[in-house]
C-alpha cells in the first residue's frame, strides 16, 4: 500500500526552542497510525502543522503523492484531513445536529437550513460507521464519550478521509475507550485513515497498525506492534540514557516536613482525580513527581496549597494537619509556592514588579506591618531579587507583563524563597524558560535543599527531575504508582511507571 | 513608565477634545459660534455663585465616582449606585428625623445609617455574584428599580413621609438642628459642610487601596482572580466585600444635600448618580485626584449649561457632550491599551534568548 | 407566581405543553380559575375585552425590547443600551410620522434603531470597549439627542421641548362579525364562556395593524434563529465563537448584524409607544422599559416564546395597575389557586422539592392576599424586576443563557 500522507524533513522553530526537527513520517491508507512520545516530544506541533494551524519553517507534506501547503485548517479540510481536538469545540446549548453541520449547512433558497437532508446525512454517517449518537439531543446532555463521537461525526460530515485524533483516550473511562476503538476499526474498514496521538503504550499496541515514536522534537523510530513490546517502546520514548543526577554532598534530613496520607480528591461533578495518594517530603530533600500531565498533578498541588479540599485523607505540614486550613494559613505557616502557570496563578501581570513581590506574602512581615503594607520593604526586597537572581528588567517599577518568561519566573522563584520557607512547592519551575534561567533556577533549588528546605518538585521535564530529585514519585491516573531512586532507575522502569504500570 | 503616565493623561484630554469638536460641529450647523458659546459658559460657570453650586454638586458626584472606582478596581461594574444612594439617603433622613440627639452623635448616626443601608443593598448584588454567579450589572439594574419603588412606597404620607400643606411635594420629616451639618461660607455662598467628609472619603479611598493589606487583596483580586487565590487571598470574599463597600460609599452620595441643605429627603433628590459616578471613575482613571477634577468638570458642565438656553442653544447639548466624553474616553483607553501592547510585544520580541512559548500552551515546545 | 415561573422556565415542561392539546388544556384550566375568581371577588375587569387589549398595548413595547435583547444576547453581546434605542425609536417614529405618516414613522424608527445598534456593535465588537459602558453611554446620548432635537425640531412645529406635535396612528382592525359576536357573549355573563369571549374580544376589536405586524416578529425570530443558516451561526457566536470561527463563521460580521437587528427591534418598540400607545412623543415615555426588556430575556430563558410570555405577564400587571388596582388583588388569588393545582400536579409526578417550594410561595401570596387588601402601586411597578431576581436566584440551574454571553471575543488576527 502506498502512503496517503508523507511528511519529509519538517522543521519548526520557536524563538529559543526547536519544536520539530527533521520529522519524517509515512502513513498508509486505511491504517491506524499511532504517534507516541513524551510531553514535549513535538507531537502536537506536528499535528498542528498537518492540520494547517501552524506553518512549518521547512520540509514537505505530500498527500496522495502530491506536494501540498496548508495555510489554514480550511486548506487541509478541503483535502480531506480532519482533526478531533482533545478539548472539544462544541456548543452545549445546541443540538448534536447543529454542532455537526455548523459551517457546512445544506441550505435552500434564502439560507433556510435543510434540516431533514442534514439529519439524513448525519444518520447515514452514524449508521455507516457505527457512531452511537442522536442528532436531536442537546450536547449539554451528553457524556464525554458521546461528545467525542460528535466531534468525529463533525469531521466525517465534512468528508474527511484522514482523521487526526489528539490524545483521544485522555478524557475517557475504559468502557468508552473500548467503544472508541471499535469506532476507529469501523472507520478504517471503510478505507479511512486514522492518525492517533497517544502516550499510552497498552492502547497503542492494541489498536495501531503502525507506530511512530517521537522524542525531543524528532521521529526516532517506526515500528509495527507485532514486532515490538512495551519495554522497547518505553525505552524509545524516554531515550537510552537517563540524565545523570547532579552530585550533592549531603543526605536528606529525617524531619518530615510534608506528609500526605491516603488523600483522595473527587471533583464536584464526581470525577475521582486523586486516589489514596500518600507522600512524604523531608527536610533537605527534593522529591520529584514525574508523570504524564493531567494525571492529577495539578489537583495534588492545589490540595497541598488549600485551593481545593481533599475529599478524604489528610495533609500535614510539620506535624500540623492543614487539611482544613485556608490557603492563607498554609502559606503563613511557611510554605512557598511556584505555580505551574506563572502568568495565570503567579503574577499580577499588569501590576509593577515590586507589587508582585507582595503577592502571597501580603499578610505577614516584612511585607505587611499589621494592617498596613510595607512598600519600602517590598521595593527593597524586589531590588534584592533582581540582583540575586539576575532578573533582566529596566527597573522594579515595570509591569510584570513586560518581562520575558524566564525573567518572570526568576522573580517568582526569588519571591517564593525570600522568606526561607520550610516547604517549597515547585511546579514546572523551568517550563518555557531559556537555558540561562533554567540553570539559575536549578542552582537556587539545590542551594535551598542544602540549606534544609523540603522541596516538592512537579515537572514534566525528565532532565529536571533527574538532575535535582533525591527521590522520584511517579503519578499515573491519580495514584502514586512508584517511588524510585533516580540513581538506580532504568528508562524502561520509568517509562512503564509513567504509562500506568505498577512496578513490583 | 513615562509613556504610561503620558498616555494616561492624553486619553482623557483627547476624549474631551473629541466631544468639544462634535459639539462645535452641531453648533456650527445651527450657525452659532462655538467660541462665543464656550466663552459664555466659562463666564457663567465661573461666576462666584456658580462656583459654590458646582462645588456642592461636585461633592456628591465625587462620592459616586469613588464608589464606582472602588468597584472598577475589582472589575465590578456598580451600576447599582442609583438604588444604593436612594435607599441610603432616604433611610438616613428617616432615622435622622426620628429624634434629637447630641449634635455630633446625631450627624454621625445619620451618616452611619446611610453607609450601612447602602452597603447592605450593595451586598445583595455581591452575594448574588459570588454565590449564584449572577452578573452584578443585571442584578443591580433590577435592584435599582426595586429601590426606587420601595422609596416611593415608603415616602407616602401614611407611611414614613409627609406632605407639606399646599404642596404636592412629598418629603421625610425635617431633621432637627442637632442632626444638621453647618455650611461653610465661601465666595459669598454656602458650601456644604459635608465637603470635608468628601475630601476625607477620597483620602481614605486612596490610603485603604494603596497602603493597606486589605487594599492589596482587593486590587490583586481585581487584577487576577486566580493569581490572588493562589497568593492566599480569599478572592470570592473580597468580591462580596468590595460590592458592599462600594454600596456603602454610594450610600453617602446624597449626604451633603441632606445634612446641609434640605434636611429631609424628597422626591426631588436627583437621580442618575450611577452613570455619573461610573463616567467620573473612567474619566479620572480611578485615581482620587483624577476623579476630583472630573467631578468638578462634570458639575461645571451641568451648571454652565444654564446659560445655553439664553443663547438660543438647547442646554441638552451638554448631555450629548457628556455621553460623547464617556464613549471617547473608553475608546481612547482601548486604543492606548493596544498601542502599549504592541510596543511591549516589540520589546519582548527583540530581546534575545527569550521564549515566545508561554507557560499556558500545553508545554509541547518546552523540551 | 412561582407556578407560572416554573411553567415558563422549565424547558421540559414547556416542550411537553407545546403540544396543542396540552396547551389548550392549560389555557382552559387558567380560564376556569380566573372565571371562578372573578365570580368570587367581583373583579370583573379580569376578563374584559378592555383588559386584554390594554394588555396587548403594554406588552408590545416590552416584547420588542425583549426581542432586541434576545437577538443581541444570542450572539453573545449584552445590550444595556436597549433603553436608549427605545428612546431613539419614540423620537424618530414620532418625527417621521409627523412628517410622512405612521408607517414611514415605523420604517424610519427601524432604520434609525438598526444604526444605533450597529454603533453599539462597532464599539464593543470591533473596538472592544466594555459592553456595559457602551450601552449606558448610548442611553445617555439618546436621551440628550432626543431632548436636543425636540428643542430644535418640535418647538417650531407646535410641540414642546419634551412633547412632539400630535401624530396620526396606524389603522385599526376590528374583525367584522366575530368581534361583535364575542362582545355579546361577554355581555351575557355566562361563567367561563363569557370570560373566554371577553379575553378573545380584546384581540379582535380595534387592534392596531402595528400590533399585528410586531407580534409576527416572535415566530419570525424563532424561525430565523432556529431554522436558517444565519440564525444557527448567530447562536454559535454566542455559544462558542472559537468553534464557530474555526468552522469559517465570520464572528464579527454576524455580531454586527445581530446588534443591528437588536437596535431595530428596540426602536420599533419605542415607535409603538409614541405612535400607537399614545399618538405623541413624550420625554420619559420609555420609563425603563428597555431594562425590563432585559429582564424578559432572562425570564423567557433566551427564547422568543419565553420573551413573549414574560412580556405578557409584565404587560398584564401594567394594564391591571392602570385600569383597576383591585383586580391585582384578585389576580393574587388566581396565582394562589394555580399554584395549588401545580403543587398537586408536582406531587403526582413525585417532584416533592418543586411542590414544597411552590406550596410555600403560594402560601406566602395567599397570606398577602388576605392581609393586604390593596397592593401598592409601587410594588406592582417593580414586580418585573423582583420577579427576575427571584428567577435568577431560584431557577439559576434551569436557565440556559448563551455560554459566552458578554465575554469579549477577538477574532484571530491575520498571519497567526
Amino acid at each position: 500500500m502506498s502512503a496517503i500522507v508523507e511528511i519529509q524533513g519538517i522543521e519548526k522553530k520557536y524563538p529559543g526552542v526547536v519544536a520539530n526537527h527533521n520529522v519524517n513520517l509515512a502513513i498508509k491508507k486505511g491504517e491506524i497510525h499511532a504517534i507516541i512520545g513524551e510531553n514535549g516530544a513535538g507531537k502536537s506541533t506536528l499535528m498542528k502543522i498537518l492540520y494547517g494551524m501552524v506553518m512549518p519553517d521547512s520540509g514537505t507534506i505530500l498527500v496522495d503523492g502530491k506536494k501540498v501547503i496548508f495555510k489554514s485548517p480550511q486548506d487541509s479540510i478541503a483535502l480531506g484531513i480532519g482533526m478531533v481536538h482533545q478539548h472539544f469545540m462544541l456548543a452545549d446549548n445546541a443540538s448534536v445536529l447543529e454542532n455537526v453541520i455548523l459551517g457546512s449547512e445544506p441550505t435552500s433558497f434564502g439560507g433556510v437550513i435543510q434540516v431533514d437532508a442534514a439529519r439524513a446525512k448525519l444518520i447515514e454517517i452514524t449508521k455507516n460507521y457505527g457512531l452511537d449518537i442522536n442528532p436531536d439531543q442537546l450536547v449539554a446532555e451528553l457524556g464525554v464519550g458521546e461528545r467525542q463521537r460528535v466531534e468525529i461525526a463533525k469531521v466525517l460530515y465534512r468528508g474527511a478521509q484522514i482523521l487526526i485524533l489528539d490524545e483521544p483516550t485522555a478524557v475517557l473511562v475504559p468502557q468508552e475507550v473500548d467503544e472508541l476503538f471499535r469506532n476507529l476499526k469501523d472507520l478504517t474498514s471503510h478505507g479511512l485513515t486514522i492518525i492517533f496521538i497517544s502516550h499510552k503504550l497498552d492502547e497503542v499496541l492494541s489498536i495501531a497498525d503502525d507506530i511512530s515514536v517521537m522524542r525531543a522534537g524528532t521521529t526516532v523510530a517506526s515500528v509495527i506492534p507485532s514486532k515490538t513490546n512495551k519495554k522497547e517502546l518505553a525505552e524509545l520514548m524516554v531515550g537510552r540514557e537517563l540524565p545523570k543526577r547532579r552530585e550533592v554532598s549531603t543526605k536528606p534530613g529525617l524531619e518530615k516536613i510534608l506528609e500526605i496520607k491516603d488523600a483522595t480528591y473527587v471533583t464536584p461533578d464526581h470525577r475521582e482525580i486523586l486516589h489514596g495518594v500518600s507522600l512524604e517530603v523531608h527536610s533537605g530533600e527534593i522529591l520529584g513527581v514525574a508523570g504524564v500531565e493531567g494525571n492529577g498533578q495539578s489537583e495534588l498541588i492545589e490540595m497541598i496549597m488549600g485551593l481545593v479540599k481533599a475529599s478524604s485523607g489528610n495533609v500535614s505540614i510539620m506535624g500540623h494537619d492543614i487539611s482544613d486550613s485556608s490557603s492563607r494559613e498554609i502559606r503563613d505557616s511557611g510554605v512557598g509556592y511556584i505555580p505551574q502557570d506563572r502568568q495565570r496563578d503567579g503574577l499580577l501581570m499588569s501590576a509593577p514588579l515590586w507589587e508582585n513581590r507582595i503577592l502571597g506574602h501580603q499578610a505577614t512581615a516584612p511585607m505587611a506591618n499589621g494592617f498596613w503594607l510595607n512598600k519600602a520593604a517590598a521595593k527593597k526586597d524586589s531590588e534584592r531579587i533582581v540582583v540575586d537572581l539576575d532578573v533582566r528588567t529596566p527597573s522594579i517599577n515595570v509591569m510584570a507583563a513586560a518581562l520575558s518568561g524566564g525573567n518572570q519566573q526568576k522573580f517568582i522563584v526569588g519571591r517564593e524563597m525570600a522568606d526561607k520557607p520550610s516547604l517549597l512547592i515547585a511546579a514546572q519551575p523551568t517550563r518555557g524558560v531559556d537555558v540561562g534561567a533554567q540553570a539559575l533556577i536549578w542552582n537556587q533549588l539545590i542551594e535551598a535543599r542544602l540549606a534544609g528546605m523540603a522541596i516538592l518538585l512537579i515537572s514534566a521535564d525528565l532532565d529536571e527531575l533527574f538532575n535535582l530529585s533525591d527521590r522520584l514519585a511517579v503519578i499515573s491516573g491519580g495514584k502514586i504508582v512508584a517511588v524510585l531512586d533516580p540513581d538506580k532507575t532504568t528508562p524502561e522502569q520509568l517509562g512503564l511507571a509513567m504509562t500506568g504500570e505498577k512496578i513490583a | 513608565m513615562k509613556s504610561r503616565i503620558f498616555w494616561g493623561i492624553v486619553a482623557p484630554v483627547a476624549a474631551i477634545v473629541t466631544s468639544l469638536l462634535l459639539i462645535s460641529g452641531i453648533l456650527l450647523l445651527k450657525h452659532t459660534s462655538p467660541v462665543d458659546i464656550l466663552k459664555a459658559m466659562i463666564d457663567y460657570g465661573f461666576s462666584p455663585r456658580n462656583i459654590v453650586a458646582e462645588l456642592n454638586i461636585a461633592s456628591g458626584y465625587y462620592i459616586a465616582g469613588v464608589a464606582a472606582a472602588i468597584g472598577f478596581k475589582m472589575m465590578l461594574f456598580n451600576i447599582g449606585i442609583d438604588g444604593q444612594y436612594r435607599l441610603a439617603v432616604f433611610f438616613a433622613a428617616v432615622v435622622g428625623g426620628l429624634f434629637t440627639l447630641p449634635p455630633v452623635l446625631h450627624v454621625t448616626l445619620i451618616i452611619l445609617v446611610g453607609a450601612i443601608v447602602g452597603g447592605l443593598w450593595g451586598s445583595i448584588a455581591g452575594y448574588l455574584k459570588v454565590k449564584r454567579g449572577i452578573s452584578e450589572v443585571i442584578s443591580n439594574i433590577m435592584l435599582n428599580a426595586i429601590a426606587a419603588g420601595l422609596v416611593a412606597y415608603l415616602l407616602q404620607p401614611t407611611r414614613l413621609g409627609e406632605q407639606a400643606e399646599g404642596s404636592n411635594n412629598l418629603n421625610t420629616p425635617i431633621i432637627a438642628p442637632s442632626g444638621q451639618l453647618p455650611t461653610i461660607p465661601f465666595l459669598g455662598g454656602q458650601i456644604h459642610g459635608f465637603i470635608i467628609f468628601t475630601v476625607f472619603i477620597g483620602l481614605a479611598y486612596w490610603v485603604l487601596l494603596n497602603k493597606s493589606t486589605f487594599g492589596f487583596n482587593l486590587r490583586a483580586t481585581g487584577l487576577s482572580f486566580k493569581a490572588a487565590r493562589a497568593g492566599g487571598v480569599n478572592a470570592p470574599k473580597m468580591i462580596f466585600v468590595t460590592m458592599a463597600l462600594s454600596g456603602a460609599i454610594a450610600g453617602l452620595t446624597g449626604m451633603g444635600t441632606l445634612l446641609s441643605e434640605t434636611h429631609s429627603y424628597s422626591i426631588s433628590f436627583p437621580s442618575g448618580y450611577a452613570l455619573t459616578g461610573l463616567a467620573l471613575a473612567l474619566l479620572g482613571r480611578n485615581h482620587p485626584v483624577g476623579i476630583a477634577f472630573a467631578a468638578y468638570f462634570w458639575a461645571f458642565l451641568d451648571r454652565s449649561a444654564g446659560v445655553l438656553d439664553l443663547n438660543g442653544v438647547p442646554k441638552e447639548i451638554i448631555t450629548i457632550m457628556q455621553g460623547t466624553i464617556v464613549l471617547s474616553i473608553v475608546v481612547a483607553y482601548e486604543i492606548v491599551k493596544r498601542i502599549n501592547k504592541q510596543q511591549e510585544q516589540k520589546l519582548v520580541g527583540s530581546a534575545s534568548a527569550t521564549l515566545k512559548v508561554s507557560a499556558t500552551t500545553e508545554g509541547e515546545a518546552s523540551a | 407566581m412561582s407556578a407560572l415561573l416554573n411553567n415558563v422556565m422549565k424547558n421540559k415542561v414547556v416542550r411537553k405543553f407545546a403540544s396543542p392539546w396540552r396547551l389548550a388544556l392549560l389555557v382552559a384550566l387558567v380560564l376556569i380559575v380566573i372565571s371562578v375568581v372573578r365570580r368570587i371577588t367581583g373583579a370583573n375587569d379580569l376578563t374584559s375585552a378592555g383588559l386584554s387589549s390594554a394588555t396587548l398595548r403594554f406588552t408590545i413595547p416590552l416584547l420588542m425590547a425583549g426581542l432586541g435583547g434576545l437577538w443581541a444576547e444570542r450572539a453573545g453581546v449584552i445590550n444595556i443600551g436597549l433603553e436608549g434605542m427605545m428612546i431613539a425609536g419614540t423620537w424618530i417614529g414620532a418625527w417621521f410620522a409627523f412628517l410622512h405618516g405612521p408607517w414611514i414613522g415605523f420604517l424610519a424608527a427601524a432604520i434609525g434603531g438598526a444604526l444605533v445598534g450597529l454603533f453599539h456593535g462597532i464599539l464593543v465588537v470591533k473596538i472592544g470597549i466594555d459592553q456595559a459602558v457602551s450601552g449606558l453611554a448610548i442611553n445617555l446620548l439618546a436621551l440628550g439627542a432626543a431632548r436636543y432635537l425636540s428643542g430644535v425640531l418640535f418647538i417650531p412645529n407646535g410641540g414642546d421641548i419634551s412633547v412632539s406635535p400630535m401624530v396620526q396612528q396606524p389603522g385599526y382592525l376590528t374583525v367584522p362579525g366575530i368581534s361583535s359576536w364575542l362582545l355579546s357573549i361577554n355581555g351575557k355573563n355566562i361563567i367561563i364562556l363569557s370570560d373566554a369571549a371577553g379575553v378573545l374580544a380584546g384581540f379582535v376589536t380595534e387592534i392596531s395593524w402595528a400590533t399585528i405586524f410586531l407580534l409576527i416578529t416572535v415566530p419570525l425570530s424563532t424561525w430565523i434563529l432556529w431554522r436558517t443558516r444565519f440564525g444557527l451561526r448567530l447562536r454559535f457566536c454566542g455559544e462558542n465563537p472559537i468553534a464557530a470561527e474555526s468552522l469559517g463563521v465570520k464572528v464579527y460580521r454576524t455580531r454586527y448584524m445581530a446588534l443591528a437587528i437588536s437596535g431595530m427591534f428596540a426602536s420599533l418598540g419605542g415607535a409603538y409607544l409614541s405612535l400607537v400607545a399614545s399618538q405623541v412623543y413624550r420625554e420619559g415615555q420609555t420609563a425603563g422599559r428597555g431594562f425590563i426588556g432585559l429582564a424578559t430575556v432572562i425570564f423567557g430563558n433566551w427564547r422568543p416564546s419565553g420573551v413573549l410570555a414574560g412580556s405578557v405577564l409584565f404587560g398584564l400587571t401594567d394594564a391591571l395597575r392602570v385600569r383597576q388596582p383591585t383586580s391585582i388583588h384578585a389576580a393574587l388569588l388566581v396565582i394562589v389557586i394555580l399554584g395549588a393545582l401545580f403543587v398537586i400536579w408536582s406531587i403526582t409526578r413525585g417532584r416533592m422539592k418543586t411542590a414544597s417550594i411552590t406550596a410555600a410561595a403560594a402560601l406566602f401570596i395567599g397570606f398577602i392576599y388576605i392581609k393586604v387588601p390593596i397592593i401598592p402601586n409601587e410594588f406592582v411597578t417593580f414586580f418585573p424586576n423582583l420577579a427576575t431576581i427571584l428567577v435568577l436566584v431560584l431557577l439559576a440551574q434551569k436557565l440556559k443563557p448563551p455560554a459566552m454571553l458578554a465575554v469579549p471575543y477577538r477574532e484571530r488576527e491575520e498571519g497567526h
